[in-house]
């Protein structure tokens, strides 16, 4: 057989097993491993797409959080301020309302004292009066019985009102 | 022990490690008119024959023994088609031995079966040993090629159903066993050849052929590589390349569109004399780019037989056995470079295959 004219027997036999062989891996071989291939591949990128998502949400989680922790804080923190300030407000009310009755007990203790003042005044005055009238009448009656006597009646009268 | 059967023995096993059992046979065969003929010798190596000759035994004496796996001779001649074993030459190649079948006369004279016209009994050879007085019968018989690539085939068969299995088996398509030895090749195929070449789009249409080829071409490389299957160069043959660069060629040919064919005969964006004097050479082009394939991969594959039987060779020729570590050193080189080209050579064609689909199913882009 010549080495550069091809041999009929061989080309017939190669055409013939090439395409049998063609045949039977396209449909038993390379089919299913390619297509196991590609979709593994198919696989392993949805994994890592779906694991890049997963991330994004833990981070979007943990903003979440880190967001919901700022907002508690701050509450708390006003929360404490409000409480703080109505903590001031009511004790300042209670001092005021507390300094306020005070006020008004001393003003009515005052007030009663000065009704009391006057109305004592006022007796005594009264009482100065029926003393000046008694002793009026006891002077006009002893300066018309003795001159003298009536004199000395004033003078004790007038004892008897200091000793009074 | 005499000088000579020493050195007949150190020689064996000098072929041993680095080529084939049936080299020295060969060389002795060779050897029988005399003189020893390189020429004679690498051919028979090379070329195909219609028997897988593994050894000979106690050679030049009279109970020399050819160990030799038969193959079935199937030639189809006016009395139709006549089947016989190739053992019925008896190893004879040399036209000596007339095998009669069907009322017909067949003679095997170096490895190429004559029919003796009718009335003649035996071959006459002119000076150049070809026959004068015999035809050549349509012959499709199983030549120790056409046997190698069906062993080919079977492995293959073997190797890809058990991967493609694997993966059926395991549930979330992770390769396992021959799938892990075999997926990065295939991947290796999609993502280095077919898509770069042809395209993200269009490959996968390609990607049977192509991995086809390539493993079949490969795995016939590395097979004529193995000495004990003693002259296995179906890759190394011009039929086997010739048939595998015209698929290409068919398949180029049928999926060109109209953007692959307005380039070949009427190149857009040259002037006009440029493009009536492109139109013969790009016509041309479409016939040499197959014969390219098929003369690559046919020359880079012989040629490494010839070298590695040419160096061993050397010591017959040199008739000297210190010739020997000399030639086993650079057989030994030569070898292992053509591990690698096994390789290359199965790359190179798939990839040009590739490259010519690609250029066929290019879209326009002006």
């Amino acid at each position: 057989m010549d080495l550069i004219k091809p041999g009929f027997g061989l080309v017939f036999w190669t055409v013939v097993t090439f395409i049998i062989l063609l045949i039977l891996l396209r449909k038993f071989a390379w089919k299913p491993i390619l297509g196991a291939v590609s979709e593994r591949e198919e696989g392993i990128k949805e994994a890592l797409a779906s694991a890049e998502n997963a991330r994004k949400e833990m981070e979007n989680l943990k903003a979440d959080n880190e967001r919901i922790l700022q907002e508690a804080r701050t509450e708390r923190e006003s929360m404490l301020k409000e409480a703080r300030e109505i903590k001031e407000k009511t004790i300042a009310r209670a001092e005021t309302e507390a300094q306020e009755r005070a006020n008004k007990i001393i003003e009515k203790a005052q007030a009663a004292i000065e009704s009391e003042k006057k109305a004592a005044m006022a007796e005594l005055k009264n009482h100065v009066a029926d003393l000046s009238i008694e002793i009026a009448e006891k002077v006009v009656r002893a300066e018309l019985s003795n001159k003298d006597r009536q004199l000395g009646l004033v003078e004790d009268m007038l004892d008897e009102t200091k000793l009074n | 022990m005499t000088l000579s059967t020493f050195k007949r023995l150190l020689f064996t096993i000098l072929c041993l490690s680095v080529y084939s059992f049936g080299f020295a046979s060969d060389a002795k065969a060779s050897e029988k008119d005399g003189e020893f003929n390189a020429k004679d010798m690498i051919m028979h190596h090379v070329k195909d024959a219609y028997g897988m000759h593994i050894l000979t035994l106690n050679e030049g004496k009279a109970d020399e023994k050819h160990i030799t796996i038969p193959l079935p001779v199937i030639l189809y001649t006016d009395n139709g088609f006549t089947t016989f074993m190739s053992s019925e030459f008896h190893h004879d190649y040399h036209g000596e031995v007339v095998v009669e079948k069907n009322g017909n006369r067949f003679v095997n004279v170096h490895e190429k079966i004559y029919q003796l016209n009718d009335g003649e009994t035996q071959v006459q050879l002119d000076e150049e040993g070809h026959p004068t007085n015999a035809s050549v019968p349509l012959d499709i018989s199983v030549t120790r090629n056409v046997f190698m690539m069906w062993v080919s085939v079977i492995v293959l068969l073997l190797l890809f159903f058990s991967a493609a299995r694997r993966y059926k088996k395991s549930e979330n398509n992770v390769p396992s066993g021959v799938a892990s030895f075999v997926e990065p090749l295939i991947v290796f195929v999609r993502d280095e050849i077919a898509k770069p070449m042809i395209g993200e789009h269009k490959y996968k249409k390609y990607m049977p052929y192509l991995l086809t080829v390539f493993f079949f071409i490969w795995l016939n490389n590395i097979f004529g590589l193995i000495p004990i299957l003693n002259g296995a160069n179906l890759s190394g043959n011009i039929a086997f390349t010739m048939v595998l660069a015209i698929f290409t060629f068919i398949i180029t040919t049928v999926s060109g569109n109209k953007n692959y064919w307005k380039h070949i005969f009427w190149m857009p964006g040259v002037p006009v004399p440029m493009k009536i004097f492109l139109m013969p050479i790009e016509i041309i082009g479409i016939f040499t780019k197959p014969i390219s394939l098929m003369i690559r991969l046919f020359a880079n594959i012989t040629a490494g037989h010839i070298i590695i039987l040419a160096l061993m060779s050397l010591i017959f020729i040199f008739k000297s056995v210190a010739v020997a570590p000399v030639s086993v050193a650079f057989a030994l080189f030569i070898g292992i470079i053509e591990i690698v080209v096994t390789a290359i050579q199965a790359y190179i064609f798939t990839v040009l295959s590739a490259l010519y689909f690609g250029m066929a199913t290019e879209e326009a882009h002006h």
